[in-house]
């Protein structure tokens, strides 16, 4: 173990010193040492937390983490936001010591499905949090019943606690428990009030209303989202029920955020320290370019990452466009699926009123092409990503901002606002 | 005055899987540009289906939404063919493409029966046949779009392919041919959706519908630029 670490860190660092990703020294790891991270996580005290689903990945596991920190738990997990097996490879070499000591108690790591399904058969991990299915990259996937059946087997590698949605009419469904004999199921979701803001998959695609139900019967524990005005939330689990302020925008965050409580309640069951944990919950920030609001020139400028149809529709039926200078800017590369289909799935009906000032992106027109064919006005169409937000930024001078963006779009229009400073003052 | 053409979405609720909608929107809102009152109608298994149709739209399902729908799409067959053999225009993508077929023969040996309304036949395969695809139709030009299916389909002797491959996979990734036709029903494995950025083949449809209908078509002009755009990027992105 300590030599893979040395030899691990010394091409971490010089990856790092030439602006590298994080994946080189994971997969040089990953040769050199195949069961490096099955040793390293073995050693954890509290073993292995594995967050996995189509939507909400990275801001869950972001609030997972905190929550547990505030328990006074030291957790490692895969900031870096490459969640394939070497991605955590990676992040491993840079929290180790140099003999190879992880100083966590507890590993919270957020893993693509089809990663996931390959990673928890080295490691099993101790707990898993389960978000939803929705139609994303199929692509990959082929279809959403396949990345169900990925998930299950997530559940089934797992050794003492699933938590899962269980307004997700897959994850939810009494064949998806039943698959699942060893750990003890644990369910969230919402109230019924609040079931029109979370349409699930089948809704999005005119299929059966999926209304909350209760979680089957053989789930031992259930936390629930009983409301959310602005930006407070009304949380309940164990019979009580519970308010907590957010600084995350975005009803599908709240969700996400009862999701990290109950996983957090599953991991500590009756060592939770209730007080810290919600006082934690108020101060999680949104994650990398997920809702981050920044400040420019006096206006905030806020950045809204989309990957699918889903979560496309959320984010709009979440933020209001009065007011609000929008852009949405579509890349088409590797990391962002190179199928534009899921356009045609999102309605944007209610970007009508005040259009879309600019359109950028490797597939700017297919983007406003499908504006047109919903009666959106759109300003101007521009490929390049970057030269598209500084003209947005100019012809928008005195008005608040969104951005919708790809993931590689929102690197490249993410280090344009840094030249400006913007990151430096994250308002929420 | 009105001049009403009735659209039917067939199985929307299960055969609709990645960007389906697309086609309806765009036939829905090129009559409208054309200067005619678009209806949609969905037909659901059980539906009664509908007297007045002037055209049909469908779409791909996964394995499971092929399951629910194969029984009643066998019952609505002879009124398919009626329709079909009275010019009535239609367009099948993906899952249905395979269902208007003979048969569709799945990985695991189940065999679900078409209709037979295209003479070609689809055996699923272990591969998907995935990416950007470009392909080239006798008289609306280049059709682009993106395919992603496992199921390879060939033509009996009585379908003619809608179009050649000139990049991509197509039917089947042997022999070079993409989608089919009989009269004017179509069957594509391009979705993406197929006539957002091929308008010509979706007013095509729309011709013969309102052809049909009302014994000619007067186009309206519509601003295509955005989708000649689209389509020039398309064919230059990796598959």
């Amino acid at each position: 173990m300590p030599v893979t670490t040395v030899l691990g860190k010394v091409v971490r660092r010089a990856a790092l010193a030439r602006g590298g990703g994080s994946a080189f020294p994971g997969l040089f790891v990953e040769r050199l040492d195949p069961s490096y991270v099955r040793r390293v996580l073995a050693t954890l005290p509290r073993g292995v937390v594995v967050v996995s689903g189509t939507n909400g990945k990275t801001t869950t596991t972001k609030i997972v983490v905190d929550l547990l920190e505030s328990q006074g738990l030291r957790v490692f997990t895969n900031r870096t936001g490459s969640n394939f097996v070497r991605g955590v490879a990676a992040a491993l070499l840079g929290a180790v010591d140099v003999r190879g000591h992880l100083p966590a108690d507890i590993a919270v790591l957020e893993l693509d499905e089809a990663h996931a399904v390959h990673f928890v058969k080295e490691i099993a991990p101790r707990y898993c949090l389960l978000l939803n299915v929705m139609r994303d990259q199929l692509d990959r996937f082929g279809e959403i019943d396949h990345t169900a059946r990925m998930l299950q087997s997530i559940a089934r590698a797992t050794t003492e606690a699933v938590v899962v949605n269980r307004d997700d009419p897959r994850l939810g469904a009494q064949v998806f428990a039943e698959g699942i004999t060893g750990p003890t199921l644990r369910s969230y979701g919402t109230s019924a009030a609040l079931s029109a803001s979370f349409p699930s998959d089948d809704n999005l695609y005119g299929g059966s209303e999926g209304a909350p139900h209760p979680a089957p019967a053989t789930y031992v524990d259930d936390t629930q989202l009983d409301s959310v005005e602005g930006d407070r939330a009304e949380i309940s689990y164990a019979g009580g029920s519970h308010s907590a302020h957010l600084m995350l925008t975005g009803v599908y965050n709240v969700l996400n955020a009862t999701a990290a409580i109950a996983l957090t309640r599953a991991v500590l069951g009756g060592d939770l320290r209730e007080p810290q944990m919600l006082e934690a919950l108020s101060k999680v920030r949104p994650a990398f370019g997920r809702g981050e609001t920044l400040q420019i020139d006096g206006q905030t400028c806020a950045m809204v990452l989309v990957k699918n149809p889903a979560g496309f529709r959320l984010a709009l039926s979440s933020y209001d466009p009065a007011d609000t200078a929008t852009m949405i800017a579509i890349n088409d590369n590797y990391a962002d699926g190179r199928d534009m289909s899921w356009l045609w799935d999102v309605d944007f009906a209610s970007l009508r009123a005040g259009g879309v000032t600019t359109v950028a992106g490797v597939r700017a027109y297919d983007m406003a092409l499908r504006l047109r064919y919903d009666d959106v006005p759109v300003g101007v169409v521009t490929p390049d990503p970057e030269r598209a937000v500084e003209e947005f930024l100019r012809s928008t001078t005195g008005q608040d901002k969104r951005i919708y963006c790809t993931y590689t779009a929102m690197l490249a229009i993410r280090k344009v606002l840094g030249t400006k400073g913007a990151l430096d003052k994250v308002v929420a | 005055m009105s001049r009403p053409v009735r659209i039917l979405q067939l199985y929307p609720r299960d055969m609709n899987i990645y960007g389906d909608w697309g086609n309806t929107l765009v036939l829905k809102q090129r009559l409208a540009w054309h200067g005619y009152d678009p209806e949609v109608l969905d037909y659901n298994p059980g539906d009664a289906f509908p007297d007045d149709v002037d055209l049909i739209v469908g779409g791909g399902g996964q394995d499971s939404g092929q399951i629910v729908i194969v029984d009643d799409l066998q019952k609505l067959g002879p009124r398919l063919h009626d329709l079909a053999e009275a010019d009535v225009p239609m367009l099948l993508v993906c899952g249905l493409y395979q269902l208007f077929g003979h048969h569709f023969d799945t990985v695991d040996g189940r065999r679900l029966p078409g209709i037979g309304l295209l003479d070609v036949h689809t055996v699923g395969g272990t591969t998907r046949l995935i990416g950007n695809i470009t392909t080239r139709h006798p008289d609306v030009g280049d059709l682009v779009g993106y395919e992603n299916h496992s199921g390879k389909t060939y033509l009996g002797a009585g379908a003619q392919p809608l179009a050649t491959v000139v990049q991509g996979a197509g039917n089947n990734g042997e022999d070079n041919t993409e989608g089919a036709r009989h009269r004017n029903v179509l069957g594509t494995y391009l979705h993406g959706s197929v006539l957002p950025k091929n308008p010509r083949l979706a007013d095509r449809l729309l011709a013969q519908a309102v052809d049909n209908r009302y014994g000619e078509f007067s186009p309206g002009a519509v601003d295509d630029r955005y989708a000649d755009q689209a389509r020039r990027v398309a064919m230059s992105r990796p598959r």
